[in-house]
């Protein structure tokens, strides 16, 4: 997870309430909510959530996720091709880099530089943290 | 009109000549004295009058940004066509050939991506010739 210190941008209007629901932080959880008491962290992490959810909200996106969790590791060309190829999609190389850039801002995708080319690989911790937080297991019948 | 030839940009003529000779399997056509460098250029040994590689200098300052931006998003400059690409994938790793892309299927072909050692990045590809048969029966 990526902690903004600088003050992240929210846009949850009731800023206290999501910091003592998520849980994730140690210095609100206990604690009655109130504006004083949000640490910085919890607010990252809300703003961090915005934008898994953001950036899933798209089909491209979608198929780019499904396309480098059968072959990681792949470069913007391999990535245009397979798109076009595979999915008939017809978009220019600079929407699907900008749809990668916004994959990568939400931590879903990750870049590592090999030889003089860039690599794009599938990075799935922020999912993982979207089923601590809604666990999947089924619900005990009552 | 056709295409008599095309041109790759290279780092050093000598060490892309043995590359592209003694692990890609070309042949050498012409090598031209030509001020410091060479008229430099390659044919395929299954055409011999077909269209040749020239292996051109890559002193103009140009070169290098545009190279530079093709590699680092994976784009290649050329595009070879083999007949069996999972064989001639194994036969180039063997030789220390490093791919970006390995053999993938995108429908009507399937292709691969590998580094030249020179300076680009080269396309394989084998066309699925028989995928139009089937349908036309």
């Amino acid at each position: 997870m990526v902690v903004n210190t600088s003050g992240p941008v929210v846009h949850e209007p009731n800023l206290a309430k999501i910091a003592a629901a998520c849980g994730y932080c140690p210095q609100v959880r206990g604690y009655e909510a109130s504006a004083t008491l949000i640490c910085k962290l919890s607010l990252a992490y809300s703003a961090f959530m915005v934008d898994v959810f953001r950036a899933l909200d798209d089909q491209t996106r979608r198929l780019v996720l499904d396309e480098l969790s059968v072959r990681d590791g792949q470069t913007l060309f391999e990535i245009c091709s397979t798109l076009t190829m595979r999915h008939g999609l017809s978009l220019t190389r600079q929407a699907i880099s900008q749809h990668l850039g916004v994959l990568e801002s939400a931590g879903l995708v990750v870049t590592e530089r090999r030889g003089r080319s860039k690599f794009h690989y599938f990075s799935p911790e922020p999912l993982a943290e979207i089923t601590a937080r809604w666990p999947t297991r089924k619900r005990i019948q009552q | 009109m056709k295409i008599a030839l095309t041109s790759v940009f290279v780092d050093d003529q000598r060490a892309a000549l043995a590359f592209y000779t003694e692990v890609l399997g070309f042949m050498k056509r012409r090598d031209v004295p030509l001020g410091d460098n060479f008229w430099l250029t390659v044919v395929s040994p299954e055409s011999l009058d077909g269209p040749e590689l020239l292996l051109e200098p890559s002193d103009h300052p140009a070169v290098k940004p545009y190279r530079d931006a093709l590699v680092e998003d994976g784009i290649p400059l050329a595009q070879f066509a083999v007949d069996d690409i999972e064989a001639e994938h194994a036969r180039l790793i063997g030789k220390g050939v490093v791919f970006t892309q390995p053999p993938t299927d995108i429908g009507a072909a399937v292709v691969a991506v590998f580094d030249d050692t020179c300076g680009n990045l080269i396309q394989l590809i084998e066309e699925k010739l028989h995928a139009t048969d089937e349908d036309v029966r």
